[in-house]
């Protein structure tokens, strides 16, 4: 990158790629080559910047300007004034909603200055589809460390001192599970990289496989060394096919370089990488299914022990982790498992990633420390609530996970605090919700996932979801009782006590953490037969007041099944056992006539 | 350290490392509830995908409640089976199978046999406090097995026995959550797909949504047409288990009572099975001598070794699997349809009653003993050589609704002449029966001597897959014994390979042979009473006063009036058959 004297990065996440930063790419390139400046600057298709908010984003190198939402018609505006003359396009800047200035360098934006990027370090910074980009990041360097340099103890101990935890969500200790699956005697030996990605709006895994696929194929690789395997397994869902073929080439590459293959660094380390394609089923997150699936079994899991580093792939060891925590991995041996571990919490070392989603300003994907508040990642990096509207929770862990209200905010963020509040790390969705959101029909909503992601194999899991759901909806539907709100909590109770695997022992936290935090919005849907948030239709009922209509006609001839009737300049009706409460007369209405209780 | 010391409801207890919480507590007496686990002790066959959570219990210093039939007892466990946890968590995840289980329990098949209705009893439920949609699938009806499939309650134990111990593959668990299921691929109809209906699934359903195809109904009309000559045969291994549906110790043997059974509700004539099986041995003999005399001159056209074809599931197995090796089973018919072709024509003409209006009723310890009457092959004007087969629990059920106090029925023979057997017919119900009564009837043809002896121990035994070296005065014929469709298929991959040196193999589909059939009592996972029905098969041979096939006086003059000899044009045409290509 030094022959350059700019550089221009253009996020080729899969968000920005749908909003055509393919397009801005090679019109990027066309201009360059036209003003025959393409010596001097660079082109860069990058990995997620994290900023998905604000895409397409294109940054400019060396002095760090964020240009947001760049289409392709701003392009040659980009070219003739920022590449040619040196002057920024304000316009294209990022403006601080509080200050409502323009930030022109990434550093100074309140969505950066509080991240620590390790798992996203080359995300939004190099060329994933580059080997030489990752080399010269120090890429490979922690590789040809431990093959040279360290036995497979002293590299096991690295990763046990930095106090890396599962990413994926159960936050086992990931140096004592290496040291498990190498104590356990066998000739063959797997590496697996959980890369089934599940849980909705999550996408950390998938851009760190886009953004820096080299990184996880080192971590692979130094594992396998430390654990005396030969193979790699990367377990990708098949809807994920940007991280698929970057994977494939960074495989290629590293192969083409002898940093994967036979004879690594002519150290007699062999180490290949194959890639296994699922279905999309959230269960085969969990490592038995995950393994099953990959054998061309059901996606099912099984009862541990056996724990896959035992018998796993094929009966054979296996360690499973999941990408962003081998994307740590490398990091912790170029650094240091001291320099990691003054990182973070007591009990939670390091950062992690959160796909930071629902009503809040900045949208997007980013790491923090772990002891970071709620507070701090919702309001400072994520801007707030949208539209300034008030908080009211946020949900942590995907559907295994709780929801979490205002007087959780300071929390400090790691495993043990999470799990404290009732709701767990996951492996980092985080959706914001405001006063609009209905509990009751937040707590459906994640139990409709669970619901359809269960592998059916248990009863609890399998049914007792089912007859959670079907009572959730009862409520929703204005016709719960007071015993039913019990019955939530008992059916719950059950669940988690005899469910088979992490799915079902954890599907009804959503339903325990919103009447522990929400009930009296239960309360309402119940006892009063009001929906709080306006959410649940059949808990609404528009009215059309009076005094107030002008008999306009606009909501009579909006209404989609004719439960409005009226004569012209005369007030108007809503037949109620007609209405299928969808607000349509309530928006149309000039004259505020109409009214929503 | 190879025992572990932990406390049961605060006993302590001794036990080896890898037993499991349930086997610890059952080995003091403590009787902890399951649903979908089953195990068949020395079988090899376990079914404990730990799915249901009845047998949950709570262990000291863990998160959640353990399932015992799948959790190891670790050192210093602190186990508590009845705690009001554990008791509130079985009881609920029983109702919630409950509320997604049809009650129609008194009009279903499976009533009064039903593990899951005894479950529901002895966990004391009276209410189903969570209620909701109930899944409905399809009913699957094939010549042999109907699956009921709002029934499944997902114990996995038929998956267990289809794919794992019968390697034949066909029912798997499809879908997803509570829309889970277990059926064929992309929920085909049985008949399409290429089950064999061994009927181990229905044998070990703990519910009625496997179940045979009833033809009780069929049968009593039959009886009832006065037109109708009807005549019944019944299996070998069916005297040594149909006692345990009248509550009777398994392994009582009730050669008698079932004759006399049978006489009251009706039939016309009461034939034994028994006697087809020595003559399936006759023929199945001789073709084995054949080719083997011709193998030793030197023939390279023959195939070797032979393969015994009695078991119908075994011959669809093959058909579908393994079509390139049909011409090597032997090409006599099993005794069933032996009997069927010689029912209704040789003793048909004997009492001059026209093949249309006689009717041969089985009883078979079998369910895929309803598909083979039905194979085309074993038709004559599309009149059936069998018409109506009824497994072992069918026939008590028909004894049952027939107001017949069987245990108090005096013992009573079979009629003659097809009622006439050898101990050797007898011991075709259990594994390695068949492959034994061809030995001693083989060897006195080969070698024109008397054999030394009657039993060989070396054939016998509950070992998936056997073998012996039997000494034909000087000459080795090496045999192989498989039960089991997944022990039978590792043979004949060996034999695919050019592996195998046998010259004979005799397979049956079902674990324990005929005995263990999927129209039997049902055994509950009890692999006690599989061995207790093949004891009382070999005393029964045991107490024979004739025991070689080839000495069955009825069958000599079978051949002499009718037949001519072994693989005569008449034997070829009336107990000989053909394979097909099912692929």
């Amino acid at each position: 990158m030094t022959d350059y004297k700019m550089h221009l990065l253009i996020c080729g996440g899969t968000g920005c790629k749908a909003s055509e930063s393919d397009v801005i790419k090679e019109r990027l390139i066309q201009l360059i080559e036209d003003l025959n400046l393409d010596e001097e600057v660079q082109v860069v298709s990058t990995g997620c910047f994290g900023f998905c908010e604000k895409g397409p984003i294109v940054k400019v190198l060396p002095d760090n300007t964020f240009y947001t939402q760049v289409t392709p018609h701003d392009v040659l505006e980009i070219v003739e004034e920022h590449v040619v003359k040196g002057r920024p396009v304000k316009r294209l800047l990022y403006t601080d909603p509080k200050t409502e200035k323009h930030v022109s360098d990434s550093k100074g934006m309140e969505f950066y200055k509080k991240q620590i990027r390790i798992a996203l370090k080359n995300c939004g910074f190099i060329n994933p589809e580059n080997i030489e980009e990752y080399i010269a990041r120090d890429g490979y360097q922690a590789l040809g460390k431990c093959l040279t340099e360290l036995s497979r103890d002293e590299v096991i101990k690295e990763i046990k001192d930095s106090g890396l935890r599962g990413r994926g969500g159960g936050g086992f200790p990931t140096g004592l599970k290496w040291e498990i699956t190498k104590n356990v005697e066998n000739d063959q030996k797997y590496v697996v990289c959980n890369a089934d990605e599940g849980d909705p709006g999550a996408f950390m895994d998938r851009s760190i496989l886009e953004g820096d696929p080299h990184a996880v194929l080192e971590a692979m690789a130094i594992c396998g060394y430390c654990i005396g395997a030969d193979t790699g397994l990367v377990y990708i869902r098949a809807e994920y096919p940007l991280a698929i073929q970057r994977l494939k080439v960074a495989i290629k590459q590293a192969e083409e370089y002898g940093l994967i293959g036979n004879d690594i660094m002519g150290t007699g380390f062999n180490f290949r990488v194959e890639l296994r394609y699922g279905a999309g089923a959230f269960v085969c997150g969990e490592e038995t299914a995950l393994i099953h699936s990959m054998e061309g079994l059901r996606g099912e899991p099984t009862f541990k022990p056996p724990f896959p580093s035992v018998s796993g792939y094929m009966g054979k060891p296996t360690n499973v982790n999941n990408v962003e925590t081998f994307a740590n991995v490398p990091v912790i041996i170029n650094k240091g498992a001291k320099w990691f571990s003054s990182i973070g919490t007591e009990k939670s070392k390091g950062t992690k990633v959160f796909a930071l989603a629902g009503k809040i300003n900045n949208v997007g994907l980013i790491e923090v420390p772990m002891g970071t508040t709620l507070r701090e990642v919702i309001y400072d990096i994520g801007g707030g609530i949208k539209g300034g509207k008030e908080f009211k929770s946020v949900q942590t862990g995907g559907p295994s996970g709780g929801c979490l209200t205002k007087k959780h905010l300071d929390i400090p963020i790691d495993y043990d605090n999470l799990i404290a509040a009732g709701s767990m790390m996951g492996s980092g969705g985080m959706i914001v919700m405001d006063e609009d959101d209905c509990m009751v029909s937040i707590a459906k909503f994640y139990l409709d996932f669970t619901l359809e992601e269960s592998c059916g194999k248990c009863t609890p899991c399998r049914v007792g979801n089912k007859r959670l759901h079907e009572i959730l909806d009862k409520i929703t539907d204005g016709k719960g009782e007071m015993e039913d709100i019990e019955k939530l909590k008992e059916l719950s109770v059950v669940i988690k006590d005899t469910a088979l695997c992490g799915l079902g022992q954890t599907s009804p936290n959503p339903v325990l953490s919103t009447i522990a935090n929400f009930e009296d919005e239960y309360l309402a849907h119940v006892q009063a037969g009001k929906c709080p948030a306006g959410q649940c239709k059949s808990l609404l009922r528009y009215d059309i007041l009076e005094d107030l209509c002008t008999g306009c006609t606009l909501c009579f001839r909006n209404c989609p099944v004719g439960a409005i009737t009226g004569e012209r300049r005369q007030p108007h009706y809503i037949d109620q056992s007609l209405c299928i409460k969808c607000g349509a007369c309530y928006e149309k209405c000039k004259f505020n006539a109409i009214t929503l209780t | 350290m190879d025992t572990i010391n932990l406390k049961i409801d605060n006993k302590p207890v001794v036990v080896k490392k890898g037993t499991t919480i349930l086997e610890a507590a059952s080995g003091i007496g403590i009787d902890i509830p399951t649903l979908c686990h089953m195990k068949l002790d020395d079988m090899n066959i376990e079914n404990k995908p730990g799915g249901c959570r009845i047998c949950v219990v709570e262990v000291n210093g863990r998160r959640n409640l353990a399932p015992a039939c799948c959790t190891e007892a670790n050192d210093g466990m602190e186990i508590n089976t009845h705690t009001m946890r554990v008791i509130n968590a079985r009881r609920t995840v029983m109702e919630l199978i409950l509320s997604d289980h049809p009650f129609d329990c008194l009009i279903c098949a499976k009533s009064g046999n039903c593990e899951l209705q005894d479950m529901a009893h002895k966990l004391g439920i009276r209410e189903i406090r969570y209620q909701g949609e109930q899944s409905t699938y399809r009913e699957d009806t094939s010549p042999a097995i109907i699956r009921d499939v709002d029934k499944c309650i997902m114990c996995r134990r038929c998956e267990t026995m289809c794919n794992e111990v019968q390697t034949v593959g066909v029912l798997s668990a499809i879908n997803r959550g509570f829309q889970s299921v277990v059926s064929p691929a992309f929920e085909m109809n049985l008949d399409h797909s290429v089950c064999t209906y061994c009927g181990q699934c229905v044998a070990v359903c703990p519910t009625g949504a496997l179940t045979e195809v009833d033809e009780t109904g069929k049968v009593v009309r039959a009886l009832s047409d006065p037109t109708k000559t009807v005549i019944v045969q019944t299996a070998p291994a069916v005297r040594a288990a149909l006692g345990e549906e009248f509550g009777m110790e398994a392994g009582t043997l009730v050669t008698g009572k079932l004759v006399a059974a049978l006489r009251r509700l009706g039939f016309d004539h009461v034939f034994d099975t028994d006697f087809a099986a020595d003559l399936t041995i006759m023929e199945e003999g001789t073709e084995l001598l054949s080719r083997l005399g011709r193998f030793l001159e030197g023939d390279k056209d023959v195939k070797l070794p032979i393969l015994t074809s009695c078991c119908p599931a075994w011959v669809k197995f093959f058909e579908h699997q393994f079509p390139e090796m049909k011409d090597i089973p032997s090409t006599a018919r099993s005794p069933q349809q032996m009997f069927g072709s010689i029912a209704k024509s040789y003793f048909a003409d004997k009492l001059g009653v026209k093949r249309e209006d006689m009717v041969v009723v089985s009883i078979m310890p079998c369910v895929a003993k309803k598909y083979e009457c039905s194979r085309d092959e074993f038709k004559t004007n599309g009149n059936p050589d069998v018409d109506l087969v009824l497994t072992t629990r069918e026939l008590a059920s028909l004894i049952k609704l027939s107001n017949i106090d069987f245990k108090s029925l005096p013992n009573e023979d079979f009629d003659h002449p097809l009622g006439e057997s050898t101990g050797a017919g007898v011991i075709f119900g259990t594994t390695g029966g068949v492959i034994e009564a061809a030995v001693r009837t083989a060897y006195e043809i080969h070698t024109k001597k008397d054999l030394p002896r009657l039993d060989f121990d070396e054939l016998r035994g509950m070992e998936g897959i056997r073998e012996a070296t039997i000494d034909f005065n000087g000459l080795p014929i090496k045999i192989g014994i498989a039960h089991g469709l997944g022990n039978a298929r590792k043979l004949l991959e060996d034999i695919q390979a050019g592996k195998s040196e046998f010259h004979a193999i005799e397979i049956m589909s079902c674990p324990g042979g005929c005995i263990g059939g999927g129209g039997q009592p049902y055994h509950h996972g009890n692999a006690e009473i599989l061995r207790k029905r093949q004891m009382a098969l070999y005393r029964e041979d045991k107490n024979k006063t004739i025991r070689k096939s080839h000495k069955n006086p009825y069958i000599l003059k079978l051949y002499e009036e009718f037949l001519g000899k072994p693989m005569s044009e008449k034997a070829h045409h009336l107990l000989h058959t053909e394979y097909f290509d099912r692929t």
